[in-house]
């Protein structure tokens, strides 16, 4: 299972604040000024700053389907949930102790875990339904002894489904937390 | 006679190859507009081809613009040009008792004209047929360039003549286009007319992209990117392609939405603890200020128009998903707005203020609600079984949002009465997350 086969090879630069306020000044002091009769085409979009980031480690570990142990639980990287729930099921508890002994006795080992919702609904809100998957499973691993430090999560609600359709077939496949070993 | 009409269908022909040329975007996601469904009886009306200046006017059909307008309103029968046994282009040359017999209540005519410095003049008249009425005007001055646009100005002016509200026919939607098959997707932001032309790509992305958002002046517009993996927002000038990427905090950094003074955002934050909730971020200072601090999931928000002090929400603090109102600097409690059903979310209000349009649960659907927030009654505006993201016309008279049709997600208008739909089909990919630009000034 590929997570991510291209990077942005975008690099964030941490400006001061002074050069946000000039840039963000610029960009609004621009609403009021008269069309011009370019065609609308947008040249290809630059960044030009960074304000708020808390998250600029987003771009650090790259992921295979390989990385990560093998073994018959640890190989299992997706844990499943019912409609509009966020507990673990019974049948995935073994899935989650797996890995959760694995990265206690791996303390380097990073995972990222990825919450996604079935595509029942608003999307927004399902960015929330799948972040409290996600939350739910870093839990229960931290609770098994996993430090904090190892876990980070992130949600795609219904936005990255694994598998198409709308049936009852396809949304199981989706209602899912994967646990991404990161480099 | 005949000839005429040859010409025009081949200046059509040459005016649609231009647009397909000079689009920047590949072939696919290209929309299509069909009436659904329209008033049972819609008003006749004529409108006859404009006279023409050629070359400047490009080969733009103006009076077909104007017809396919004010047709995909649901409110009005064009009539076919090949019954059409006059074809005056002034209204003192309109022969009221003639076009009686032809059973229409209205008839336009118009006339385009070049101007020194390259602009294009459009008059336009409407007659009334019944009254013999004939009200000069809108005229319209403009750039060779956009002439598509002034066509959409006058449909606007003449739906307004006729139906008493002005229309909103030279507006601008954004939407997003998804191509591929899961897992592997690539997720574009487009904007384009309101009738589906003109398209111009915003963004592309192999991670998702979603929760567009305009400016209240139209030049901006905000969206959730996870190009960097995890979601940041970022605030994307229209024209020139200028991007700002305004939040990447900690967690998740969604749902943005520009305050009515285009100064501020509404977006939600989850922080590393995952607990979304609503804040509001002003642009210029990058200052942040918390609106909502409750253990559910707060999201969507929506401002009411006005001061920008209250804000509508999406929020399961009570088990389910339901839309509550706050006033930003007050101490009180969000107020729950919604009580009609399990689930009613992604709340857009009016631009009057008076109505909220929403996603809710009915009988198994989701569909589009709109509810009167004067009374609390709840009109369902849709038939389908997986619908979302509804968004208001600027003049409060339609809505969009996207719909399913025969497996695919399409986007889909309906007036704010229910009674007349139109869907816009994508010839490739998925479209959703139609959102309507402001008034264009």
């Amino acid at each position: 299972m590929t997570i991510f086969d291209t990077r942005t090879g975008v690099q964030m630069k941490n400006f001061v604040s002074l050069s946000v306020l000039v840039a963000t000044v610029a960009l609004f002091s621009g609403c009021s000024t008269k069309k011009s009769d370019v065609p609308e085409t947008p040249p290809a979009p630059t960044v030009d700053n960074t304000a708020g980031v808390e998250n600029a480690d987003a771009l650090a570990g790259d992921t295979t389907a390989t990385m990560g142990p093998s073994g018959e639980l640890l190989s299992k990287r997706i844990v499943y949930f019912d409609f509009d729930r966020a507990e673990i099921r019974a049948d995935s508890q073994s899935v989650v102790a797996a890995h959760a002994a694995y990265l206690s006795k791996n303390p380097n080992q990073k995972v990222r875990l990825e919450g996604h919702a079935d595509e029942r609904g608003s999307r927004e809100y399902n960015i929330g339904l799948g972040e409290r998957r996600g939350q739910t499973v870093r839990r229960a691993l931290a609770l098994q002894g996993v430090a904090d430090a190892q876990l980070s999560t992130v949600s795609y609600g219904e936005e990255r489904p694994a598998a198409a359709g709308s049936d009852e077939q396809a949304y199981g496949l989706n209602r899912r937390v994967e646990i991404v070993y990161l480099k | 006679m005949k000839e005429r009409m040859k010409q025009i269908v081949i200046r059509v022909m040459a005016a649609c190859l231009l647009t397909s040329l000079g689009g920047a975007a590949p072939a696919f996601a290209q929309l299509r507009l069909t009436i659904t469904s329209g008033v049972t009886d819609p008003i006749p009306i004529a409108i006859v081809p404009f006279s023409r200046a050629v070359p400047a006017d490009g080969g733009l059909d103006v009076a077909q613009v104007i017809q396919r307008d004010l047709e995909s309103s649901g409110r009005f029968k064009g009539m076919d040009r090949k019954d059409m046994v006059f074809t005056p282009t002034t209204a003192v040359e309109v022969d009221a008792a003639g076009w009686k017999q032809q059973r229409v209540d209205y008839v336009v005519v118009g006339r385009v004209s070049a101007q020194p410095g390259g602009q294009l003049r459009i008059d336009a008249e409407l007659v009334n047929v019944l009254t013999g009425q004939r009200v000069a005007g809108p005229f319209f001055i403009g750039q060779s360039t956009n002439l598509r646009n002034t066509a959409h100005r006058i449909a606007d002016a003449l739906f307004e003549k006729i139906i008493g509200v002005r229309g909103a026919f030279a507006t601008r939607i954004a939407y997003v286009s998804v191509d591929g098959r899961p897992p592997k997707q690539t997720y574009e932001l487009f904007v384009a007319d309101s009738d589906g032309e003109n398209r111009t790509r915003i963004a592309s992305s192999p991670m998702p992209i979603m929760s567009p958002a305009w400016s209240p002046d139209g030049e901006w517009l905000a969206y959730v990117s996870f190009e960097r993996r995890v979601s940041a927002v970022f605030v994307q000038h229209r024209r020139s392609g200028q991007k700002t990427m305004v939040s990447a905090r900690a967690g998740i950094n969604g749902a943005p939405t520009f305050s009515p003074d285009g100064k501020k955002l509404a977006l939600t934050l989850s922080g590393s603890n995952g607990n979304l909730d609503i804040y509001l971020l002003t642009l210029a200072t990058n200052e942040l200020k918390r609106l909502t601090e409750d253990p559910g999931i707060d999201t969507e928000a929506s401002f009411a128009p006005g001061d920008g002090n209250t804000i509508y929400f999406t929020s399961d603090r009570s088990g389910s998903p339901q839309v509550y109102r706050l006033t930003t600097g007050s101490t009180e409690r969000p107020k729950r707005v919604t009580f009609q059903g399990g689930y009613n979310a992604r709340p857009r209000v009016s631009p009057d203020g008076k109505q909220l349009a929403i996603l809710t649960l009915v009988n198994g659907s989701y569909r589009i609600g709109i509810q009167d927030l004067a009374n609390g009654t709840v009109q369902i505006l849709s038939k389908g079984v997986q619908e979302e993201s509804p968004s208001f016309a600027p003049n409060g008279a339609m809505l969009i949002f996207a719909g399913r049709e025969r497996g695919h997600s399409v986007l889909q208008t309906v007036s704010s009465d229910g009674l007349t739909s139109a869907r816009l089909d994508a010839d490739a990919g998925e479209v959703r997350e139609p959102v309507w630009g402001p008034f264009l000034p």
